[in-house]
């Protein structure tokens, strides 16, 4: 059989293939992905809150936080948020006269830890972008009666969208990336069905290979959604202009 | 909190920061000089030179690190026989020459990208004024271009050496005991991920600051057009 017929039937979707396996993977790989993104945003939009904040104390710990979360790296966080989270919950149990070991599920864990992580990523975009809405157009929404929430609703909150929607493309690809490092605690995700496959059939460039291309498609198509969104949201400048 | 614990892990973690620094210094310094040449090639070598480096630009950043390193760590074993009739099975046997190669492809995949923005950041007039001192080929890129393109690309230079000190910890996963490996060992061990974390991240954090405060450093020493105006 030539290479190409014995690659594809390694990773493909006939009856020694592989590809069912990798394409749920990778659905996974997305869904990890995209729930962490969507922790990172809500847990990133209260740190936002905080960093705008009038009072010092609440400035610094908001500060601390991106510091903290951008400095240290996210293999840590993972370790901290799957062993800590399996000690905790051991702990809880303990409580109610359970000694035995409750492991932390693995998805639960790479929500959170990508959650966390992206939303000090996430934090410094929505701050960027609420100090390039112009001054005038918040002022001119008070001028015409709007109160304060009405105002953040449908006035800032709009255009801070606007502008962070690259930065948020950069991150949701970060985000993407890092997810792989979730494999460490056996979410069956991309990066460890394509180790799964590699150990059981000992062909681990193949399967490694096809690793990469499935993530280049993911990251690729990504990056094509998220040049929709930005010309969408930003239709009204172009008309202006 | 344990201050005896974390003293000890403090003195354990220690013992993994030379090789955390290796890591990341050697593939630094590899990856800045290979993103060198692939800048200069997108920058020069118009439309072939433009695919080649945008493909290449494209699977580095496209793709998880740890997957780059998996391919060039467990991938290639496979092809042991064929790399020992090269002489490089030596090389690639290492966990900490592969580690070494996948950051070195990786890094260099986003600092070309930032090389190749400052290249194109240093004005006309400047190449111009340098010209018409009878400056050209490599001397007018020793002396001018590549000394103005670093002022543009260090403060994004600057980020990269950050996010390749954090990225030496996925050599952990393929068996290298630096920092993290050593941290993620002492964890599984004790359970204790919090006191863990905080020693491991205070480690890392300090790591960052000192390499923070050398780049304000360069920074500095490199503008010092900026400094003259700020002086009067």
């Amino acid at each position: 059989m030539a290479p190409i017929d014995s690659y594809l039937a390694l990773v493909g979707f006939g009856q020694t293939g592989w590809g069912w396996l990798l394409l749920t993977a990778a659905a996974m790989t997305i869904g990890v992905s995209v729930c962490g993104f969507l922790a990172g945003t809500v847990i990133g939009t209260i740190i936002t809150f905080m960093q705008l904040s009038r009072h010092m104390a609440i400035r610094w710990l908001a500060d601390g936080y991106t510091t903290i979360l951008r400095g240290v790296p996210d293999l840590l966080v993972i370790y901290l948020f799957y062993f800590g989270g399996s000690a905790f919950l051991g702990s809880v149990g303990g409580l109610f006269g359970y000694q035995g070991f409750i492991g932390m599920p693995a998805f639960l864990t790479g929500t959170l830890a990508l959650g966390v992580v992206s939303a000090a990523y996430q934090a410094e975009v929505f701050r960027g972008a609420y100090r390039s809405v112009a001054r005038g157009e918040i002022e001119a929404a008070s001028a015409v009666g709007m109160r304060p929430w009405p105002k953040f609703r449908r006035i800032v909150a709009p255009l801070v969208l606007r502008y962070a929607i690259p930065g948020l493309g950069n991150t949701w690809q970060l985000v993407l990336k890092e997810s792989a490092l979730v494999s460490v605690t056996g979410l069956v995700e991309l990066l460890r069905q394509s180790q799964i496959a590699a150990g059981s059939t000992r062909r681990p460039f193949e399967f490694y290979l096809m690793a990469v291309v499935l993530y280049l498609v993911i990251t690729w198509f990504s990056s094509i959604l998220f040049r929709r969104m930005e010309a969408r949201t930003t239709q009204g400048i172009r008309g202006a202009l | 909190m344990d201050t005896g614990f974390l003293w000890e892990t403090f003195l354990t973690l220690l013992s993994g920061l030379p090789l955390t620094l290796e890591l990341a210094v050697t593939s630094i310094l590899a990856g800045s000089a290979l993103a060198l040449a692939i800048s200069l090639l997108a920058v020069t070598g118009g439309t072939v030179g433009r695919t080649i480096t945008g493909a290449y630009v494209f699977v580095f950043r496209g793709s998880p690190l740890l997957v780059q390193m998996f391919l060039i760590y467990y991938g290639l074993g496979q092809f042991r026989h064929e790399l020992q009739d090269l002489g490089v099975w030596g090389f690639f046997r290492e966990p900490y020459w592969c580690a070494v190669l996948a950051l070195t492809l990786n890094t260099a995949a986003y600092c070309s990208e930032i090389f190749r923005g400052g290249l194109q950041a240093v004005s006309i007039q400047e190449i111009e004024a340098a010209r018409a001192c009878g400056m050209s080929g490599i001397l007018l890129f020793r002396r001018i271009i590549l000394p103005i393109a670093i002022r543009h690309a260090l403060p994004a230079y600057g980020n990269e050496i950050i996010l390749m000190l954090k990225a030496t910890a996925l050599a952990s996963v393929i068996t290298i005991m630096e920092v993290t490996g050593l941290a993620g060992k002492l964890i599984a061990d004790s359970f204790r991920a919090f006191e863990i974390f905080i020693v491991a991240g205070a480690i890392y954090l300090a790591i960052i600051f000192v390499v923070t405060r050398m780049l304000m450093v360069v920074e500095f020493w490199l503008s010092p057009h900026m400094r003259m105006r700020l002086q009067s």
